[in-house]
């Protein structure tokens, strides 16, 4: 195979392939702030990383290629499949996944590295012995982490925050015990410990499962987000042990990414990264059982009503929340908004920032079902639009519409930027029932004189109101 | 490369991830994520260096397990990016015809609907 094997390992030409790899990363993000450009966009940051392998495979002293070639194979028939199959709503389980899979990849690579330079009993230089063991330690948290909110978000185990009692303690004396571990094994680098290393592996594995655990799944994209830049970030630190220029930019990136995303997360929800991570918020209803007891007044109507209110108002706002993401929704309120707009009325999508299961996910699911994107709104958008909107339809959306984050101080949820569906005309909320959102508190919306509750399934009543209209 | 050679290049990249990124509207933040979440995939190079310089048996089976996890991260992450981004490039029907009638004077659409 000496044939292939025309770069020398960090030599100037398989550097110089690197830098072009991933300044094409960074072409291919820029592209993608906008939906035209995005696609080509996503194809030339491919290209870079097609560029990046080959060169890798190219270098001098390369061997074992029935392993490379077996690994690939596995790997890209998994990849294909796992995309090819998965529905738009599963997104976020499968961004999950993948995720897991890169972060298990780098503990595996930072593992190699600590065996290799052992075997060769070398004195460990410091500055590749600490970023492999950042490398092992965040890329072990992260596979673990990950495949976790994976089987969350997958309902293979159940969503609500899984906890047990001193939970923090355990998680606190975790992370020392880690810290101490690798301190000893950077102190000792003349010749660092396997056995060690890989109890540090273990610990930073059951670290991430109990971080993981206790969150409710609704809070699953913030931390799909953190684990995203976490895993870039061991990305990044292999980087340094290996001396790879293309994977320190590369997982600099996915880091900066990763952060910016879950601050713009923990923002829209008003509640700070670690009180999402460590407080397991709607585990216990904070308000005390807030939906329950006495009913307070609220008009109901049907789905007929429902038609005739949007059929005759100009204007119209749907706003999607997670429900509809669950209800798999999208296409039956498509259809409504289509019939609405036969009858020339206007309709927009009134999108909150943590709408659905990921930043953006209520978005590609609407644009799956073939909506507009000129007609997708940001709340900073909409908001101003709201007292002139004769009707807005919430359909599975809750705690983002609650008007108590705007006029009630002592609300668990006051600050949060909310979707102001109260200013316009009319309200339907299409809900199951009048059981609080995930906040665990009561939403004013629904006791609104102008609000109408239509309590059924998401995706059943978007498609009986869009019958009805079109019956009209 | 030296050691402040690497932090240098990491120091910058911080900058240009936090540049280019916060510039991608809410709206495409799920393709990002994806996209990045693939981009990151870019551990399977040491996976394949791993592998590639492997000489005994279990270096064998992490390595091999490295590179296939790094080829699920880096293949599946571009696919499903680009069906989600196919979605958002699709042109949807010409149904604007419709809205665009309403703006006429008179607001024809709900008059019509009211016959």
């Amino acid at each position: 195979m000496s044939l292939l094997a025309v770069l020398k390992p960090g030599g100037d030409a398989a550097t110089a392939l690197y830098i072009v790899a991933f300044s094409l990363f960074i072409i291919g993000i820029k592209q993608g702030t906008h939906p035209t450009t995005a696609k080509r966009g996503n194809l030339i940051a491919a290209a870079g990383m097609a560029i990046a392998v080959v060169t890798t495979l190219l270098l001098d002293g390369m061997g074992n290629w029935g392993l490379i070639v077996l690994g690939l194979g596995i790997g890209t028939a998994v990849g294909v499949i796992a995309s090819t199959r998965v529905q738009m709503t599963e997104m976020p389980q499968m961004v999950a996944l993948y995720n897991g899979v890169g972060g298990g990849a780098v503990a595996l690579i930072a593992w190699s590295e600590i065996r290799h330079g052992i075997s060769i009993g070398e004195d460990f230089p410091l500055d590749s012995l600490i970023p492999i063991i950042f490398a092992g330690v965040i890329g072990s948290v992260s596979f673990w982490g990950s495949n976790i909110a994976f089987a969350k978000l997958q309902d293979l185990i159940p969503t609500r925050p899984i906890a047990a009692p001193g939970q923090q303690v355990i998680n606190a004396v975790l992370l020392i015990a880690i810290v101490v571990i690798c301190v000893v094994l950077a102190v000792d680098h003349q010749s660092p410990s396997q056995g060690l290393f890989i109890l540090l592996l273990v610990l930073a594995a059951i670290l991430g499962n109990l971080v993981v655990l206790p969150i409710g799944g609704a809070d699953m994209p913030v931390v799909i987000s953190l684990l995203n830049a976490f895993t870039g970030l061991s990305a990044a630190a292999a980087g340094f042990a290996l001396d790879n220029v293309a994977l320190i930019v590369a997982g600099t990136l996915v880091g900066s990414s990763g952060t910016i995303l879950t601050m713009e997360m923990a923002t829209a929800m008003n509640r700070s990264v670690s009180n999402i991570l460590f407080s397991g918020f709607g585990g216990a209803p904070a308000a005390g059982g807030g939906g329950g007891g006495e009913e307070k007044p609220h008009v109901s109507i049907g789905a007929q009503d429902a038609a005739i209110k949007l059929a005759y108002a100009d204007s119209v706002v749907i706003v999607p929340g997670y429900g509809l993401a669950v209800a798999q929704a999208q296409h039956a309120i498509k259809e409504v908004a289509d019939e609405l707009e036969k009858r020339g009325v206007t309709v927009n999508y009134a999108i909150h920032p943590v709408a659905g299961r990921m930043p953006g996910h209520m978005n590609v699911l609407l644009a799956e079902a073939d909506v507009a994107y000129e007609n997708l709104k940001e709340m900073e958008e909409i908001n101003p639009e709201m007292s002139r909107t004769d009707v807005a339809v919430v359909v599975g959306a809750n705690d983002v519409t609650n008007p108590a984050a705007k006029n009630d101080p002592d609300s668990p949820i006051a600050g949060m930027p909310i979707i102001e569906v109260s200013e316009a005309q009319e309200v339907i909320v299409i809900k199951r029932s009048l059981s609080p959102g995930f906040a665990g508190i009561d939403n004013d919306l629904f006791y609104e004189p102008n609000t109408s509750m239509l309590f059924a399934d998401a995706k059943a009543a978007a498609s009986e109101i869009a019958a009805e209209i079109g019956n009209l | 490369m030296s050691l402040m050679t690497e932090i240098t290049i990491f120091v910058l990249a911080v900058f240009v991830g936090f540049e280019v990124i916060s510039k991608v509207p809410t709206t495409l933040h799920t393709p990002l994520m994806s996209q990045t979440n693939a981009i990151h995939g870019i551990v399977m190079l040491g996976g394949l260096i791993v592998l590639g310089f492997a000489n005994d048996g279990l270096e064998y089976v992490i390595g091999t397990i490295a590179v296939a996890f790094g080829a699920i991260n880096i293949v599946g992450g571009f696919l499903v990016t680009d069906r989600m981004l196919g979605m958002f490039s699709r042109k949807p029907k010409p149904q604007s015809k419709p809205a665009s009638s309403a703006s006429r004077p008179g607001a024809g659409g709900s008059d019509g609907g009211g016959s």
